[in-house]
């Protein structure tokens, strides 16, 4: 019995040690996400509170946490709970798999990116919820343009997914990057890159395509009915969600947490830093989309999905295999 | 083993529950989400007896993709209001009796694969199939489904698009009067196709349709 505590324990410590640390992040992800958007368009941004404005995020979490959540009288009441609360659940645990460094991950599993693809498929139930049980007609359509979206962006990451995995040869994350030692998969598979990037946008709601939430249309999409502590789960939830997919991105294409080159000042850096790295740049890359693109019209939306960017990938999928067969370089040979 | 056996009880306890809740509950929304639950611990339960791959590909299958779309369509039906209406209505009577034929065939057979399973338990036997532990699940299940089974695999994807197709070609309906947006007539849009600069003339105007 006293194993099983240890092990406990031990697994609860390593398991603060990551959450803690992605919690804050998140919370200045959404102070830098400001500042870039203010600094494309030649404003300051938030700068106020704190040197540079930085504990901008923690005044708003703790406003939010003193305002008054108010539930609406027709709406589903735990059905109304329980969607933020599985939003946030659901953008956290897809962090365990996440290799931080060789031996720094919380659970090293053998099926990494399914477990990821998995979490990141089951995200659209905090919104489909979230706007069913608010019992209101603008969250509903909101969370159908959602659900619909998020449905059809995932069918062409998926098939992105299995470009990287026909050169990577395991659906182990470890071996994902250790794979990408001679050559970062961005290089021979730019064009999914790009795909898997903007697919990226998409899957998480970000703007061109933050349909789900398109003020100009839907008030504020599925969060309409939500107030205090329970919208701030949506947006943390958001966040975290955009952060796991710059991760993502980060292993998946940018070599995870490999120096560039393996020289005397890249090599010092430690490799969490270089992961961190990673995700901060295309996390940037995120932000400054969504400073600069105007939002999608929403058949144009599901055009782009459904037509170009699923056809595109199932035929590099074709070409990456072809090539791979034709050179003799599938792994495991 | 102790936890493991706690695990597995409160997964089955959990999987059996929410399939009693499925059936009972008088929300249809409440049906799906319940259903859902069902995937995600029987998935768990994948997981605990080690066949990971099975496990996340039922959550990514299953919940991922198909009860989404049951959630859709139970959201945009409203079926809890017909299923009332339906009860209260005649023709509910006729469907009933059919209803109860097939679940007790799908009862009998249920009997019979318990039954088949529990008077033959060594059929095969999982320690006499061949383990070998250096390879993954889906390694191995991709080295068998590849090779051994390869037609039987293309077959059922064959089928599915032919599924697909009829699904499509049944909901198409041709719209007549549609104005479709067409990037490519768009962007080859030029200055001198659509302006055209002229000089008019004092009190006589020009003929813009000439």
């Amino acid at each position: 019995m006293f194993d099983y505590l240890n092990i406990i324990f031990l697994e609860t410590y390593k398991i603060l040690f990551l959450l803690v640390p992605v919690l804050v992040s998140v919370a200045m992800i959404v102070w830098l996400d400001r500042r870039v958007w203010a600094f494309v368009q030649k404003r300051r941004g938030p700068n106020v509170v704190g040197p540079f404005g930085l504990f901008q995020s923690l005044a708003d979490a703790l406003k939010y946490l003193f305002k008054e959540i108010i539930i609406p009288a027709s709406a589903n009441k735990i059905i109304f709970i329980l969607a933020p609360i599985i939003t946030m659940t659901l953008a956290l645990i897809g962090w365990a798999v996440i290799p931080f460094g060789e031996n720094f991950v919380v659970a090293d599993i053998n099926v990494g990116i399914l477990y990821l693809f998995a979490v990141s498929s089951l995200s659209v139930y905090g919104i489909i919820m979230g706007g069913w049980a608010s019992n209101s007609k603008y969250p509903f359509l909101g969370a159908i343009r959602s659900a619909a979206q998020m449905v059809s962006y995932e069918v062409s990451i998926g098939v992105i997914i299995i470009n990287v995995l026909l050169c990577a040869g395991s659906l182990n994350l470890k071996d994902i990057v250790i794979a990408q030692e001679n050559m970062w998969f961005i290089i021979p598979l730019f064009p999914m890159f790009v795909i898997f990037f903007i697919s990226a946008l998409a899957e998480t709601n970000r703007p061109p395509f933050d349909l789900p939430e398109a003020e100009a249309e839907l008030v504020a999409g599925y969060q309409t009915e939500y107030s205090g502590m329970m919208y701030a789960m949506f947006w943390l939830g958001e966040y975290a969600n955009i952060l796991l997919m710059c991760a993502l991105g980060s292993i998946l294409f940018l070599g995870g947490w490999l120096a560039p080159i393996e020289i005397f000042p890249f090599n010092f850096i430690p490799d969490f830093v270089w992961l961190i790295f990673k995700i901060l740049f295309l996390f940037i890359l995120f932000a400054l989309v969504k400073a600069i693109v105007p939002r999608y019209r929403y058949d144009q939306l599901m055009k782009l999905g459904w037509k170009i960017f699923l056809p595109m990938s199932l035929i590099w999928v074709v070409l990456t295999a072809s090539y791979l067969f034709y050179f003799n370089l599938l792994p495991g040979n | 083993m102790l936890v493991h056996t706690l695990f597995f009880y409160i997964f089955s306890f959990i999987a059996i529950l929410s399939a009693i809740m499925v059936t009972v509950s008088k929300n249809t929304v409440h049906s799906v989400l319940f259903l859902i639950l069902d995937f995600i611990t029987i998935s768990c339960l994948f997981i605990m007896i080690g066949a990971e791959f099975l496990g996340m590909i039922m959550l990514i299958v299953y919940v991922g993709a198909v009860a989404v779309l049951f959630l859709f369509v139970v959201m945009m039906l409203n079926v809890a209001q017909q299923k009332k209406e339906w009860f209260s209505s005649n023709e509910s009577s006729k469907h009933i009796p059919v209803g109860v034929l097939i679940s007790i065939i799908i009862f009998f057979e249920l009997t019979v694969v318990i039954g088949g399973w529990k008077f033959k338990p060594d059929i095969v036997s999982p320690m006499s199939l061949p383990l070998n532990l250096d390879i993954t699940n889906t390694h191995s299940i991709g080295s068998v489904l590849y090779t051994d089974y390869i037609h039987l695999f293309q077959l059922s994807g064959m089928i599915l698009l032919v599924a697909m197709v009829g699904a499509i070609v049944l909901t198409f309906r041709e719209r007549s009067g549609l104005k479709r947006q067409s990037y490519f007539a768009q962007i080859s849009r030029e200055r001198s196709d659509s302006v055209k600069l002229m000089d008019v003339p004092s009190k006589k105007g020009v003929d813009i349709d000439g």
